[in-house]
């Protein structure tokens, strides 16, 4: 079973530096196999090199794939996560 | 002859020492076959990686904060499942396990350099990652910072988190490197820290060992065989700031006295004390965001009151302002405003978009009510984005209904700073937000690298529209402060107290840096350096003008 939902990303400064991280490790804690995709390409969303290869931007849409069970819980969690603003601004 | 070499200055800090040059890194591996089994390489890197990044991870927890992120950070990449994948395929070709590691990271390296910006000073961080688990398998020590055995200026290359989180402080005068810009971690660390750092300075690679420099980093540069005259000036202002660091918190004042309240602006109550440790007089801006950003809908007053209550305690007897929710534009919140708009920064935000949905501004201001009720702080509130006169008497009266004793509005837009006259007879106070109001004088986006040039709030257009706000304030009796990034700049707040503005509030680690220079100038001294900088045409000339009225 697998699903997929499309988040638009909230960070003022993109998925860099402390979102990637908090990003990966939430996949990371998922135990499930994770896909981030930008545009064409797809990676490993529990690998930061990956994700921050992609070069996600503020207001990017990215494509989330989970393959288990309960994937929409997992999805609810990531997707949060990406649409937070994780960078202070005033 | 002194010679400068230039870069980019981090902070207001000076220094005077001789160069200790961090050492090159060591010699790659050569592309040799392995002399053991894939299973004994592969079982030699694993261990190897797991050793460094346990030693990286524990240098994170040794030095705490923004270290220990950026350190948990390089561990995950360590830990990089696509690139352990990648290490593991060249072992079982039969590489050794240093080759493996270094040809796999570098390829890494190479992906995140082409990409440049932000993820192109990560590279560093990866590459020192490669070099530790390199030197761990060769059984050599870990590449790092020299002890030369007395205080010195550290020149590197660039500096890799593991170096910046443990420095010394007591011998390291300065960090000096040769590639990194203001986001690298040098800057990042030495900011935090307040480590006197200039980075980019592409001819310190001409520095040698034991060389006496002088590191500038509030003109940005590195004087070489410096005269005594500078050597001179330099010692009298690390006396003066290190004098002005441990001085007891006096509150912000000018030479003769007029009181300068400093403030801290804050995200988020657990931030309150490290203020307070650092001579914060009060908070001038206090975002709210935090409770908003992470969740789907609006959190219940409950929920609010036990925030705010956590803040106000940490400010008996101060003053907190507080600022009602200001979403919109860079921060969307789909509850508020989940419009497409073509152009969000001048969309449905920040009061407009309170003002279109009343419940939310009522249960904050409901919530803030009860927590001041409930605490010994002197409780301001002041709304985002006002741009008319209605908007200020609508949002005052909502204020005052709730039962919150003063309210005020921020100016960030030209037509409220224009008709500042018109609209504190109505409000409480005025708070200038200085990024908004720049980015809104000069229509250029503060999030676009490209214009980066024109956000600049020395423009002699943004101060004139602060000299109006000053000017109003002066008339109307009403107080007038500044909470944006202007404030924590220690030339531009003596000027901006010179337009008439009463109180500063900045990042808590720029208030002692500001609270010193204010101490240097009078208030004539002030409204004629602030007179000079409004005269010129340009961002850099009012710059030029200030820096020189003051040093008369």
């Amino acid at each position: 079973m697998s699903a997929t939902r499309t988040v638009t990303v909230g960070s003022s400064n993109g998925l860099h530096a402390r979102p990637a991280k908090l990003f990966v490790e939430a996949a990371q804690n998922a135990g499930v196999p994770v896909t981030i995709t930008k545009g064409e390409k797809s990676v490993n969303a529990a690998s930061i090199l990956g994700v921050m290869s992609l070069g996600v931007e503020h207001g990017d849409e990215v494509v989330l794939t989970v393959e288990a069970e309960n994937a929409e819980q997992t999805l609810d969690t990531l997707a949060e996560l990406l649409t937070t603003n994780h960078d202070e601004a005033n | 002859m002194p010679e400068s070499l230039t870069g980019t200055g981090i902070g207001q800090g000076v220094a005077y020492g001789p160069v200790a040059r961090m050492a090159p890194p060591p010699a790659p591996p050569a592309d040799t076959d392995s002399q053991l089994k894939p299973e004994q390489e592969s079982a030699r890197v694993k261990e190897a990686i797991q050793a460094v990044s346990a030693e990286l991870a524990s240098r994170g927890e040794t030095a705490g904060g923004q270290a220990q992120e950026v350190l948990e950070a390089q561990v995950m990449m360590a830990q990089d499942p696509t690139l352990l994948e990648a290490v593991e395929q060249r072992v079982q070709a039969g590489k050794t396990g240093e080759f493996a590691v270094h040809a796999a990271f570098a390829e890494f390296q190479e992906t995140l350099q082409t990409l440049g910006g932000y993820l192109g000073e990560r590279a560093a961080d990866l590459a020192d990652v490669a070099l530790r688990v390199i030197a761990h398998l060769r059984g050599e020590p870990a590449p790092g910072v020299p002890d030369p055995g007395h205080p010195f200026v550290l020149v590197a290359q660039d500096l890799a988190p593991a170096d910046t989180a443990l420095l010394d402080l007591d011998k390291v005068q300065a960090l000096v490197t040769i590639e990194g810009g203001p986001t690298s971690h040098t800057a990042i660390l030495a900011r935090g820290k307040g480590i006197t750092a200039v980075v980019g300075v592409k001819d310190a690679a001409q520095l040698s060992d034991g060389q006496q420099v002088i590191v500038d980093a509030a003109a940005s540069a590195i004087i070489t065989e410096p005269s005594q005259e500078q050597i001179d000036d330099v010692t009298r202002r690390i006396e003066e700031r290190a004098a002005a660091a441990a001085a007891p918190l006096t509150p912000g004042a000018l030479a003769d006295g007029t009181e300068v309240p400093l403030l801290a602006n804050l995200g988020s109550p657990e931030a309150a004390q490290e203020a307070v440790d650092l001579g914060a007089e009060g908070v001038g801006l206090f975002r709210t965001e935090f409770l908003f950003l992470s969740s789907d809908k609006a959190p219940s007053v409950a929920e609010q009151r036990e925030s705010y209550i956590k803040l106000l305690q940490a400010f008996p007897g101060k003053k907190v302002v507080v600022r009602a929710l200001d979403a919109g534009a860079d921060k969307p919140l789909p509850f508020l405003n989940d419009a497409e708009e073509e152009n969000p920064a001048l969309g449905l935000r920040g009061l407009r978009a309170l003002l279109a949905n009343e419940e939310i501004l009522r249960d904050q201001l409901t919530a803030l009510a009860e927590a001041e009720a409930a605490t010994e702080a002197d409780l301001w509130v002041m709304a985002p984005m006002v741009s008319t006169v209605e908007e200020a008497e609508t949002f005052t009266k909502f204020a005052t209904q709730h039962g919150l004793k003063t309210a005020g509005v921020m100016i960030e837009v030209p037509s409220s700073a224009l008709l500042a006259d018109k609209i504190l007879p109505v409000t409480g106070f005025a708070s200038i937000g200085t990024n908004d109001l720049t980015q809104y004088t000069m229509a250029a986006d503060r999030l676009l690298g490209s214009v980066a040039g024109l956000q600049d709030p020395w423009h002699p257009a943004v101060l004139r529209l602060i000299r109006e706000v000053g000017a109003a304030g002066d008339h109307t009796g009403k107080p007038v402060g500044v909470c944006g990034e202007a404030a924590a700049d220690p030339l531009l707040a003596v000027v901006l107290i010179g337009l008439g503005v009463n109180t500063l509030s900045m990042a808590p680690a720029a208030l002692a840096d500001v609270r010193l220079e204010l101490s240097r100038h009078t208030k004539d001294q002030a409204e004629a350096i602030a007179q000079a900088a409004l005269a010129a045409s340009t961002a850099a000339d009012a710059r030029q003008a200030a820096l020189d009225v003051a040093a008369r």
